[in-house]
């Protein structure tokens, strides 16, 4: 037999993929029926509380774990960091304790001592100067000869910015219940890795990645931060071991999570760019920096300037600053937000310095871009959406009275393709069918695009595909990062299921009378091809089959995804915002998101992956920063009292608009997760700029910043 | 006559006072727990309770559970790690966010800001109970429609807000909703099918309690 042609169906044979479908698991989830790691209970539960180190950088002395051991109810006390132990930020895992309640397991931490020498610490980033010998410059990309295009440049605009730390902030902590008996370790973590997470855990137990059983239905939230099984998955086995394989349940409470379970790098920048009166930049000059903890890090000298890519003369830094705060992890598009801000907010900048409309010099610099036609044409339907022509005006010409509006532009990129991923179909006789994946749905609806594509390629209803996701003993899937998920597993579920529909052709051709290849699946029938007259239902072509299931495997393969998949996005996003200049409070007003995306299998869930992530990047352009005391060593604010999170009333209204074109659909599938989530902070801060006529430097956009810019002096 | 779906949630008395409402009220600091039962402050002093186990009884969803806990467990950790049920979140776990909300003679409280032991005496509510039999809640089903959740795991918690507002709110604008739901907070980014979601909900329940 040939090899089937597993290519999309064309739009206008689609009956499930592209149609509006309900998350299949959203009742579970609405009804509270559903069961995330932190919902596990097993026979004799256990409850661990964990002892964090309260200073920034220490070293420890001496544990001494004799008082909590002894305590009624503790049933196992683990040391994390052991005397000499260097702590090198605020929250570090010390000891955990399991007990028969999580109450005595927290009185027992209580009991816990720990004498620590402690060092000198440094947590303050935002001042490069102040730096010293924590910096860690990484050397200077250098494209073209700047120095000459500055001399040569009708205007030369300068500018500095800045955005700070932000938390993962998952809604559901990091953690997992886990019972180590013997030599099986069975697992219910919260994470984005079902696949990959037994094998990590697995190395750190030496036990053999065979004996750990990964189990997880739903997990509440991971944004990138959750892929390893980490120090408290680790101990929390232990502490079950220890306990004599009773199972643990361990997940950080709020304050822990905040401090050291995600983070991403902040980024600040002083910006210089030459270009001609008509907008065209010459040259470019940048000097990044910022921190992710201990390693430096921070926006990398090859991210900027971000999308605008080819600006022919460039001299860009970028110097990493070490602090002794928890470390930074992956964050809905690494580095992404913080170039795309910096990079808008220099563009905007030269543009109202330039006395020009910036849709006309983000238009002219499309240029330096990789796709200037699809970015031209999502800027001209984002400007429609948003009423630009009606409502833009130049920068700080916002009229009388004390609340001003502006508008502003914020650009994206991102990749796609899909991850590793294998799929099993089995075909029962009596015609049920199952699809097995080692994978995870996050709240993306990765379950239900699975179900679309079975139900698609095998002519049924969504609710007759039974998907099983969450199981480390299903086929491999690789961990949801990167936007992968869908190209992946959707790639995997069509050759899966499409390979299996072959052998179900094979079974029914003969009593049909025709070739297999003459067989299609449609509406719940395997009918003859021109002829639906000459058909079985669904459930006499399976009666067929006898008592053998069809198994079959499906596989994507990330170096050849056949043309089902495919990456490289661009969005657009424009924010309109109202600013009371008397008190600085900045209201936005609506956020038009226009994102290219390839094939859409289902609209539903994925406007819902966009408006998400507008909502995660208005919060980021207006509440959400980590604060940091140089006192203390501490995280001033880690808690969802004070680490702000945006409201159901703090959002506006957000437009969506899937760029669904028929080029676009061609290319196939491409993750959505990410993309969207870029270029909003960046829109949400140039809005500001053009309503009150002068740049707020860093955000959150918090008052008391906006109202120092407007006070010309530094927040 | 003209009956509820839900006559549990006209079992009390509405007061004129909304927990947002008196906590916007006191401000900041009026989160703490002792502030969120005014009526409790007129009571007699209470027996002074523990700190060992005491035995509890908790009206939920109907029926009574008893149970021991120490004074110092509140009604979240007796529902999830007592009684197993686990629809409440425990998220931020001091009163911010919403995840826990259950529903405390007749008024949506945060589950992590009340003492189990204070809950004893009232009927309580919760998502497993307006959800009872594999039937989704009109509010439930609305969030569902409107794909009003991702990871789902702030969803039990606005759900119930959500149930708590229209009972008292059955007709409400998109602004009276978004002022409303103010007390619960999601990560995910799902506010814009919670509005369309509430307004359907209303719209359904108003129906619903007509045609009864």
């Amino acid at each position: 037999m040939p090899e089937p042609n597993y290519s999309w169906p064309p739009r206008e044979k689609r009956r499930v993929i592209g149609k509006r479908v309900s998350r299949i698991d959203g009742p579970a989830k609405a009804s509270g029926r559903g069961k995330y790691g932190s919902d596990i209970h097993q026979p004799g539960l256990l409850f661990a509380a964990l002892l964090t180190c309260p200073h920034a950088h220490a070293r420890v002395r001496s544990v001494d774990t004799k008082e909590a051991q002894a305590l009624k109810g503790v049933t196992a006390v683990e040391v994390i960091s052991g005397p000499g132990t260097e702590i090198q930020w605020a929250g570090t895992e010390v000891a955990a304790v399991a007990a028969v309640t999580e109450e005595i397991a927290r009185d027992a931490v209580r009991r816990i001592k720990v004498d620590y020498e402690i060092l000198p610490h440094a947590v303050k980033e935002d001042d490069l100067k102040a730096a010293g010998a924590r910096s860690k410059p990484a050397g200077e990309v250098l494209v073209g000869d700047p120095d000459d295009a500055f001399k040569k440049a009708d205007v030369i605009s300068e500018g500095e910015y800045g955005i700070p730390v932000l938390q993962h902030c998952c809604l559901e902590s990091h953690g997992q219940v886990v019972m180590w008996k013997g030599d099986s370790v069975e697992y219910w973590p919260s994470t984005q890795n079902v696949s990959g997470i037994g094998g990590d855990l697995a190395r750190s137990l030496e036990v053999p990645a065979a004996n750990v059983h990964v189990h997880q239905d739903h997990m509440g939230g991971g944004f990138g931060s959750k892929f390893s099984a980490d120090r408290w998955g680790v101990v929390a086995a232990k502490l079950s071991r220890a306990s004599g394989g009773r199972p643990v349940k361990l997940f950080l409470d709020r304050r822990t999570e905040l401090e050291i379970a995600g983070g991403r790098p902040s980024g600040f920048a002083r910006i210089k760019l030459g270009a001609r009166k008509d907008g065209a930049i010459l040259a470019w000059e940048s000097h990044s920096w910022g921190t992710s903890g201990v390693g430096g890090g921070g926006v990398a000298a090859t991210q900027l300037p971000y999308v605008f890519t080819n600006i022919p003369n460039r001299r860009v830094n970028h110097t990493g600053v070490i602090t002794h705060t928890g470390p930074a992890r992956a964050w809905r598009a690494p580095n992404h937000p913080q170039a795309s801000f910096l990079t808008c907010c220099a563009i905007e900048d030269l543009a109202a310095r330039l006395n020009l409309d910036p849709l006309e010099v983000f238009d002219k610099n499309f240029q330096y871009t990789a796709r200037p036609e699809v970015y031209r044409a999502q800027l001209r339907k984002a400007a429609e959406l948003i009423e630009w022509k009606k409502l833009w005006h130049p920068r700080g010409q916002s009229g009388p009275g004390p609340v001003k509006r502006g508008l502003g532009i914020g650009v994206a990129t991102w990749g796609g393709l899909g991850h590793a991923s294998d799929c099993r179909t089995t075909i029962h006789p009596d015609g049920s069918v199952e699809v097995e994946l080692g994978s995870q749905d996050l709240g993306t609806g990765t379950r239900t695009v699975i179900a679309m594509v079975a139900a698609e390629t095998l002519g049924l209803q969504v609710n007759q595909i039974q998907v099983k996701i969450g199981d480390n003993r299903y086929p491999p899937s690789g961990g949801s990062g990167g936007s992968t998920t869908v190209g992946g597993v959707s790639a995997s579920t069509r050759k899966s299921t499409m390979n299996a529909l072959q052998k179900l052709f094979e079974a029914v051709a003969p009593g049909l009378g025709v070739p297999p290849d003459q067989l299609e699946a449609v509406d719940g029938k395997i009918q003859v091809k021109g002829n639906p007259a000459k058909s079985l239902t669904w459930k006499a072509a399976c009666q067929k089959l006898g008592v053998k299931p069809i198994v079959e495997m499906g596989q994507n393969n990330p170096k050849n995804p056949m043309g089902l998949i495919s990456q490289g996005v661009g969005g657009i996003q424009i924010a309109d915002v109202s600013v009371d200049t008397e008190t600085g409070v900045v209201k936005l007003n609506r956020l038009v998101a226009v994102q290219d995306c390839g094939l859409i299998i289902n609209p539903k869930t994925a406007e819902s992956q966009v408006y998400g992530a507008c909502i995660m990047a208005i919060c980021g352009a207006l509440f959400e920063e980590r604060i940091m005391c140089q006192q203390t060593g501490r995280f001033l604010n880690a808690d969802m009292e004070f680490y702000k999170l945006a409201g159901i009333d703090d959002i506006g209204e957000i437009i969506v608009h899937l760029d669904i074109t028929p080029e676009h659909d061609a290319r196939g599938v491409i993750g959505l997760g990410e993309p969207p989530v870029i270029p909003g902070i960046a829109a949400i801060a140039n809005a500001v700029a053009n309503a009150i006529g002068v740049r707020v430097p860093r955000v959150p956009l918090t008052p008391d910043r906006v109202l120092a810019a407007l006070e010309g002096r530094r927040a | 006559m003209k009956k509820s779906k839900h006559p549990e949630a006209k079992a009390q008395p509405v007061t004129g006072v909304s927990r947002r409402g008196f906590i916007r009220g006191v401000g900041l600091s009026g989160g703490a727990v002792g502030l969120l039962h005014p009526e409790a402050e007129a009571a007699p002093a209470p027996a002074v309770l523990g700190p060992g186990p005491v035995p509890i009884t908790l009206q939920i969803n109907g029926k009574p559970h008893k149970l021991e806990v120490e004074p110092r467990v509140t009604l979240l950790d007796a529902l999830r790690d007592r009684l197993e049920l686990t629809g409440a979140k425990r998220v931020c776990d001091r009163g911010t966010c919403g995840a826990c909300t259950v529903i405390l003679g007749g008024k949506a409280v945060y589950a992590c800001s009340v003492l189990a032991i204070d809950a004893q005496g009232k009927p309580i509510q919760t998502v497993e109970g307006i959800n009872a039999g594999g039937r989704l809640h009109p509010v439930a089903a609305a969030f569902v429609n409107h794909d009003a959740q991702q990871c789902g795991y702030c969803t039990p918690g606005f759900v119930m807000a959500a149930k708590a507002f229209l009972d008292r709110n059955p007709n409400p604008t998109l602004e009276q909703v978004r002022k409303g739901l103010g007390g619960n907070l999601c990560r995910c980014g799902t506010y814009m099918g919670i509005r369309q979601a509430v307004l359907e909900a209303a719209k359904q329940l108003r129906g619903g309690a007509r045609n009864a």
